[in-house]
């Protein structure tokens, strides 16, 4: 079927093709470009050969920051596949009110990560209401120092990372769960299945497609944490910088007079085939159980 | 509609012998005045959870000046409220130009997402074109693609254009956005063949079919590109951070970072400011939520 112009077709995907080759496409080859280059921020740079690959090796900051990526993704992981998915099936009954409540579980997506971070700052600061309640209820007998000690500010951030997120993967879930077929809930209550043995039985293995995806969309997500980490630590990356993420770093060098594009490009070829591993495996897992 | 949503009919008794049903008390949909307490309960601790902390935000926001908000025991309604921080947040930085800036970006990056991923999706879903499918799977590759791993030589390109430190440049890349593409070619995807070639049949060109068939029966999946967009570009933060320089030119989320160092330690002030951030946004998704938990119900289904 051919009832247009030939050149109609290409008129309305020219603009978003040209976005795609321009923001896209171009970036991703010049990243490569860029890491053989010492760049800088305001213009300028020369070719260097591999010398910000032999930087990588040796950088310190890069390891902290790769060992708190794995950290982040190996936390967030079982949280986040599971809570959402609880709260669906909590939301998921027409009751009256639960728009209301829906909605207001979804505040903490809709609001900026840097508002929610500083808003957590707050409620984490030595002086704040966390350390305030335990205090008050004698668990601690001084403050606990969420915000500056390297282990507890990777925690915090974690914790933030994973409340700001429960909303998101709700409504993910919620959607696959109008999929699950209330037939077979049905089925399975009629033959004497409680709640409990039906949510093992008939909603879970109704949503694991989804499930997959979701850990997808949460590990990736995980390694490519910025601004939590950066406003929890006032952008200054923990003590001794060993709180940065690899977007941290990556943002470091973006800037200023000191800035290195070249460096930041090498650490964002890093970022990609950091995030690219645990999405193949997921995606082989994926396969291999629409298989069995 | 969703079989899932609706409630579960009675089957038609062939017989009227026994009285009929009350709507929802029958089998399967109904809940035990137990069950239902406990969903309460239950829903009720989550929104704690989840609205809590911006309560608290704001209850500090309002506290007056001589009010300890450190004390031991936390109070969430302030003992003397006040808008003094607001006004005092107000003079110091210029949180209003902030929210200008972020309200600009965001609406060009609404309107080119709207604009641009609509004619896109239409055409790679509803036209025939040599190439169509390369055009699709280049759609299709980005999307493994973190953003992140491009922001670099994406900031480069901006520069090249000399747009660097400029809100232009802020929004330009986010102005059509792979994803958003994505979605539109599946919304019009869903539409009936037949009713386009009615439409041919009847002389329609492309553009009559897009304008009049085709995107009347997208409205959700738009709705929920136009509100993803606005928040999207309303919240970032490590875009305009890269891209802007210029103190004047900041975005709410940048200046916010840059109130939160001027005035570390006066967490009334800071609080005022997120309120500035966040309200907004929040009234925006309020008042939107309908379209937006519609259009992803919508999605579901066909998807």
């Amino acid at each position: 079927m051919r009832h247009q112009r030939w050149f109609t077709p290409w008129v309305l995907v020219i603009p978003a093709l040209t976005w795609l080759l321009v923001f896209n496409l171009w970036p991703s080859i010049n990243t490569v470009i860029l890491s053989f280059t010492n760049a800088k921020p305001l213009g300028g740079g020369t070719f260097v050969g591999l010398k910000n690959f032999e930087t990588l090796l040796h950088d310190e900051q890069l390891r902290w920051a790769l060992l708190n990526s794995v950290i982040y993704m190996v936390v967030c992981l079982p949280f986040l596949t599971v809570l959402p998915l609880l709260l669906a099936v909590l939301v998921e009954k027409k009751l009256p009110g639960i728009t209301f409540f829906r909605t207001a579980f979804y505040t903490p997506v809709v609001a900026s990560a840097v508002v929610v971070a500083l808003i957590w700052q707050w409620i984490l600061d030595d002086r704040g209401l966390v350390n305030g309640l335990a205090e008050k209820l004698g668990v601690i007998s001084g403050p606990l120092p969420f915000l500056s000690d390297q282990w507890l500010l990777l925690l915090s951030a974690i914790s933030l990372t994973i409340w700001k997120g429960l909303g998101y993967y709700m409504i993910i879930y919620l959607a696959a769960l109008g999929n699950v077929g209330r037939e077979l809930h049905q089925a399975a209550a009629v033959d004497g299945a409680g709640p409990l043995r039906r949510f093992v039985h008939v909603t879970i293995p109704g949503v694991r497609g989804t499930m997959i995806l979701i850990s997808i969309l949460i590990s990736v997500s995980a390694l490519r944490v910025f601004s939590e980490l950066f406003i929890l630590s006032g952008g200054k990356g923990g003590p001794g910088g060993r709180d940065n993420s690899v977007v941290m770093l990556i943002q470091q060098y973006s800037q200023g007079f000191e800035g290195n594009l070249g460096y930041a490009s090498a650490l964002s070829i890093v970022l990609f085939f950091v995030t690219v591993v645990p999405m193949l495996i997921l995606a082989r897992l994926n396969r291999r159980g629409a298989e069995a | 509609m969703s079989v899932v949503t609706d409630p579960v009919r009675p089957v038609e008794a062939p017989a009227r012998s026994t009285p009929p049903r009350r709507k929802g008390s029958f089998g399967f949909n109904s809940i035990s005045p137990r069950e239902r307490v406990a969903r309460y309960v239950l829903l009720v601790f989550v929104l704690l959870i989840t609205i809590g902390p911006f309560l608290w935000q704001l209850s500090t926001s309002l506290k007056g000046s001589g009010e300890d908000i450190y004390t031991r025991i936390p109070r969430l309604l302030p003992a003397q409220p006040t808008f003094d921080h607001y006004k005092a947040v107000t003079e110091t930085i210029p949180v209003w130009d902030y929210a200008r800036n972020s309200l600009v970006v965001a609406v060009l990056v609404v309107g080119g997402n709207v604009i641009g991923a609509s004619l896109a999706g239409f055409a790679i879903s509803r036209l025939q074109f040599r190439g169509r499918k390369l055009v699709l799977g280049l759609f299709l590759a980005t999307l493994v693609l973190p953003g992140e791993v491009t922001i670099i030589s994406q900031y480069v390109t901006v520069r090249e254009f000399g747009l660097a430190n400029t809100l232009f440049g802020v929004a330009l890349p986010g102005m059509i956005g792979a994803l958003n593409v994505l979605l539109m070619y599946n919304a019009f995807r869903s539409l009936p063949v037949e009713v386009d070639q009615a439409a041919v049949v009847d002389g329609a060109n492309a553009w009559q079919r897009f304008l009049y068939i085709g995107l009347p029966s997208v409205r959700g999946t738009i709705s929920v590109i136009a509100i993803f967009a606005f928040i999207g570009a309303w919240d970032d933060f490590l875009w305009p951070l890269i891209v802007l320089t210029d103190p004047d030119k900041y975005t709410l989320t940048v200046g916010l970072q840059y109130l939160s160092g001027t005035f570390s330690n006066n967490p009334r002030l800071i609080a005022a400011g997120t309120m500035i951030a966040f309200i907004p946004i929040v009234i925006v998704f309020a008042t939107l939520q309908r379209f937006f938990f519609k259009g992803v119900e919508e999605g579901a289904v066909k998807g």
